[in-house]
């Protein structure tokens, strides 16, 4: 496994070969068509100005020159193409990337592509530094907490809002402790951003929560069940880590979207994040990779290195699926037995009732305040599992959904090494993630298991007495 | 399968036990020690031996110890089934003599169809799971189908110690025959005809109880107890039915771990990090702690469930007596009626007497033991009960400490590793 912990090359520019657009642009446009996405709104308009420049940061000014081809090809557009960019440049340049980019339907519609001023290339490098030196300890000081979800506005036009904090000490961020008030939509926009600008070159770029228009009609309405809170805190929890997983990534850290996203107080609205599901991955995924087969340029098949990784991401995917599934019954059968428990409580506190021999009665009025205290132990403990258990695994599940497609990528001659030196590395700092996330979480699940013992034993032993005293 | 019901749990049965839940784990006796103070005494004593299981049917070796004269041998087995349990419990309710008592309930039909159903969808999709899986389901189900065997000896073992343990019932010359004669007692399955004679015999019943139910008792033990019985009834059917459902939800819960230790397996045999020894140790755990959570399902399955499906039955039995004495009362009460006319007519006076004289005697007969059968009741309950929940006290006890164990052993190898 190629995992090597150099910063990607910062290449020379490469001058981008507009040629090979024309073919590309027909099968880009077909894409789109088959994905009947919307085309997003000029968000240039919207971007403040001064957030351009400060976001402009590159390590090198990038070679983007914005094409009349390329403005037709990638509809309204902007996009920095700072960080790393000659990894960047295959966007503009080879004929394969519409084809990758269509992966999430935002890249699809708006890859964007921006010319701008590279300013500040000197803060950037600092902070690449320091957090290419603490990327050796796999620790990067930064810590973020999603709470409080808020419900904002009336009736279907009504949404919730999350503070994101963030608690860092790493120099890039103006300051040491924050927070912002965000909303999903704007989760789902820089996910797609990031997704658009570092997927097709071969980064993990971890998967947003799913929408869910179900729930969120719930909560819009006005609902105040247990459901819609419990969605609304399912969703929250999958925030917070889906921002914890991001913030875990070298590079991702350094983009100037996920630093805007955590930091700024307006963000402009994200539009145009339907459809990104996990069902809509999928086929998005399946797409990509029809495409990309029908390519001529084939390129590497016989690298042994990513059919070994692709055929064991198809394996681990696979055997994911199976764990989650049983994981979810267990879900589904613990809260029946909390449900069942608790009819049964209620039903042995009416047979203690009836009974008249009185010892008797009271036993069994005990019996069945022990059965409601365990009824409750039953429904944390399904709690536990699916919020520890079952929600990594959907995650992981969704991730290597991203990583399996990362295997397939095929890009033109000129950048596969370079792409491949990263996909190595990604993989590489992927299953290092792996380990220690499902370690940790399964130790913590464990834990949880635990408590639910002690407390049954100290349930149990208070009733012991009271059963020995019928006489 | 054969089992052998008695304290001599054959080795043999238990070896292919062990790596599957033992479903009845102490309570070898089963059921009968529901019924407490059944005195065993020298005089007679009957158990169920052997059993054997064979297509739609099972058959008991009913095993008698006895030192009364009426036995032509001191200790003597015969085979019976299902039906002649029956045959023998209705005619103690038919016979008149008996109406005065507490009729022992008969036993539940011996079910394997939903175990038969289980066992045969395994073997159709067996090709469908890995080898170990198919292993464990099936010892899992084989276990299943042993615990229903062994419940339901235990269930008609404990019928006839009570009948046993009856100071009259003990005597009735059927229950001899049912013990003794060797030879089938060719009471086979009710045909069409005679189901339809007890179907309308238990509608008139069923109507005739509830214009009997609405005459108020003079007696205030009856009253009291017939109010009580009524709604006990009821409330016990309903914690019966809640409590089934409650340990069928615990063993779903327990048959999913067994599924994830499976998956957890998987994970640990393919992988090719050092998360593969992690994922092996969670693995065994879960398998651990699922052999527990169904030992907890099984002994909540058997302290408390079958503790109330059996007062269930017995409180049935009660209100049935309650029914006959009243029933009874009814019959004195329009013998009284027509002895008073027969005097204002001055016919038939004699017969109208020794009528009348027959339905009080059968009356206070039935009151007198009805009486002291329902204290009875009472006590066996109450003791049932006790004993019962204190042994689920006990083993949920048991069994939440040896799981706290299991855990917290994985919980320090894992964090030891990492």
């Amino acid at each position: 496994m190629a995992a090597e912990r150099e910063p990607p090359p910062l290449g020379d520019a490469k001058p981008t070969d507009f040629e090979e657009l024309e073919d590309g642009e027909d099968l880009f446009t077909s894409t789109v068509s088959t994905l009947e996405s919307s085309p997003s709104s000029p968000e240039p308009a919207s971007l403040p100005a001064e957030d351009v420049s400060t976001n402009s940061n590159g390590p090198k000014p990038a070679e983007v020159v914005l094409d009349d081809d390329r403005e037709d090809l990638f509809a309204e557009a902007t996009e920095e193409v700072s960080l790393d960019s000659p990894e960047r440049e295959p966007i503009l340049s080879s004929e394969p990337s519409p084809a990758v980019t269509p992966v999430t339907p935002t890249t699809l519609i708006a890859p964007r592509i921006e010319s701008k001023s590279m300013s500040a290339p000197v803060i950037f490098d600092r902070s690449r530094e320091e957090i290419e030196e603490e990327a050796n300890g796999d620790v990067f000081d930064i810590e973020i907490g999603v709470s409080d979800p808020e419900k904002v506005g009336d009736g279907m036009n009504a949404y919730m809002a999350y503070r994101v904090t963030t608690k860092t000490s790493l120099s890039m961020f103006s300051k040491s402790e924050f927070s912002v008030k965000r909303r999903f939509s704007d989760f789902l926009g820089l996910h797609s951003k990031l997704a658009s600008k570092y997927l097709h070159v071969g980064y993990i770029v971890p998967p947003a929560p799913e929408k869910s228009i179900v729930g969120m009609t719930k909560v819009k309405v006005g609902k105040e069940d247990s459901s819609s809170t419990e969605f609304v805190e399912k969703r929250r929890a999958a925030l917070e880590r889906y921002l914890q997983r991001t913030v875990k990534h070298p590079t991702l850290l350094q983009d100037p979207d996920l630093r805007q996203f955590l930091e700024s107080s307006e963000l402009p609205r994200a539009v145009n994040t339907q459809a990104l599901s996990g069902a809509g991955i999928l086929r998005m995924v399946n797409k990509a990779a029809d495409a990309v087969n029908k390519m001529t340029i084939k390129m590497n098949e016989s690298d042994a290195w990513f059919e070994e990784k692709q055929q064991q991401f198809e394996n681990l995917d696979q055997q994911l699926r199976k764990l989650h599934a049983s994981v979810e019954a267990l879900v589904c059968h613990r809260k029946e037995l909390s449900a069942n428990t608790a009819a049964f409580a209620k039903s042995a506190a009416m047979l203690g009732n009836s009974e008249d021999h009185t010892a008797l009665s009271r036993a069994l009025s005990q019996l069945a305040e022990v059965e409601e205290k365990i009824d409750q132990l039953h429904q944390e403990q399904a709690f536990a599992d699916f919020y520890m258990f079952s929600e990594l695994l959907s995650d992981y599940i969704r991730l290597i959904a991203a990583v399996k497609w990362e295997a397939k990528v095929q890009q033109g001659e000129r950048d596969f090494e370079q792409i491949s030196k990263t996909i190595r590395k990604e993989v590489g700092r992927f299953e290092k993630e792996r380990v220690k996330d499902f370690k940790t979480v399964i130790i913590k699940y464990l834990e949880s298991l635990v408590q639910t013992q002690q407390q049954l034993i100290k349930y149990w032993e208070a009733f012991l007495p009271e059963a020995k005293a019928i006489a | 399968v054969r089992a052998c019901a008695g304290p001599r749990l054959g080795a043999a049965m238990m070896e292919g036990l062990d790596d599957g839940p033992d479903f009845l784990s102490e309570e070898d006796r089963g059921l009968k020690a529901i019924n407490v103070d059944l005195q065993s005494d020298a005089a007679l004593q009957v158990d169920i031996s052997d059993a054997l299981s064979e297509r739609d049917k099972v058959k008991f070796t009913v095993h008698t110890k006895s030192s009364l004269p009426n036995f032509k041998q001191n200790e003597f087995s015969v085979v019976r089934q299902h039906e002649e349990f029956i045959w023998l419990h209705d005619s103690f309710v038919e016979n008149e003599d008996y109406a005065g008592y507490i009729i022992p309930p008969a036993p539940p039909r011996p079910d394997f169809d939903a175990s038969r159903e289980k066992l045969q969808k395994l073997g159709e999709g067996e090709g469908s799971m890995t080898k170990e899986e198919f292993t464990k389901m099936k010892q899992e189900l084989e276990a299943e189908y042993l615990a229903i065997f062994k419940k339901t000896v235990a269930m008609h073992e404990v019928f006839l110690c009570r009948v046993a343990a009856h100071p009259i019932l003990r005597k009735d010359l059927n229950f001899h025959v049912f013990l003794e004669y060797n030879q089938d007692l060719s009471v086979r399955g009710k045909n069409k005809k005679e189901k339809l004679e007890d179907f309308f015999k238990n509608m008139v019943k069923s109507a005739d109880g509830v214009i009997v139910s609405g005459v108020k008792d003079v007696d205030d033990f009856f009253e009291h107890e017939r109010t009580f019985l009524l709604e006990y009834h009821n409330r016990v059917k309903d914690a019966s039915a809640k409590s089934d459902r409650m340990t069928r939800s615990h063993k779903s819960a327990a048959d999913d771990y067994n599924r994830i230790g499976s998956s957890l397996y998987a994970l640990g045999t393919q992988d090719s990090t050092d998360i593969c020894k992690f994922f092996l140790k969670v693995s065994e755990l879960f398998d651990k702690t699922r052999k527990i959570e169904a030992r907890v399902s099984a002994d909540e399955d058997l302290k408390l469930s079958d503790l109330l499906k059996y007062y269930l039955r017995e409180s049935q039995a009660a209100k049935d007596l309650l029914y006959r004495r009243s029933r009874s009362l009814v019959d004195y009460e329009n013998a009284n009626k027509a002895l008073d006319k027969a005097r204002a007519k001055n016919k038939d006076v004699l017969q109208a007497e020794t009528s009348q004289q027959l339905c009080c005697q059968k009356f206070e007969k039935i009151s007198e033991s009805a009486k002291q059968e329902l204290i009875d009741f009472k006590t066996r309950r109450v003791a049932a009960f006790r004993k019962n929940l204190v042994e689920l006290a006990e083993l949920e006890l048991k069994h939440a400490k040896g799981n706290l164990q299991l855990l917290q052993n994985c919980l320090a190898v894992l964090n030891g590793d990492t």
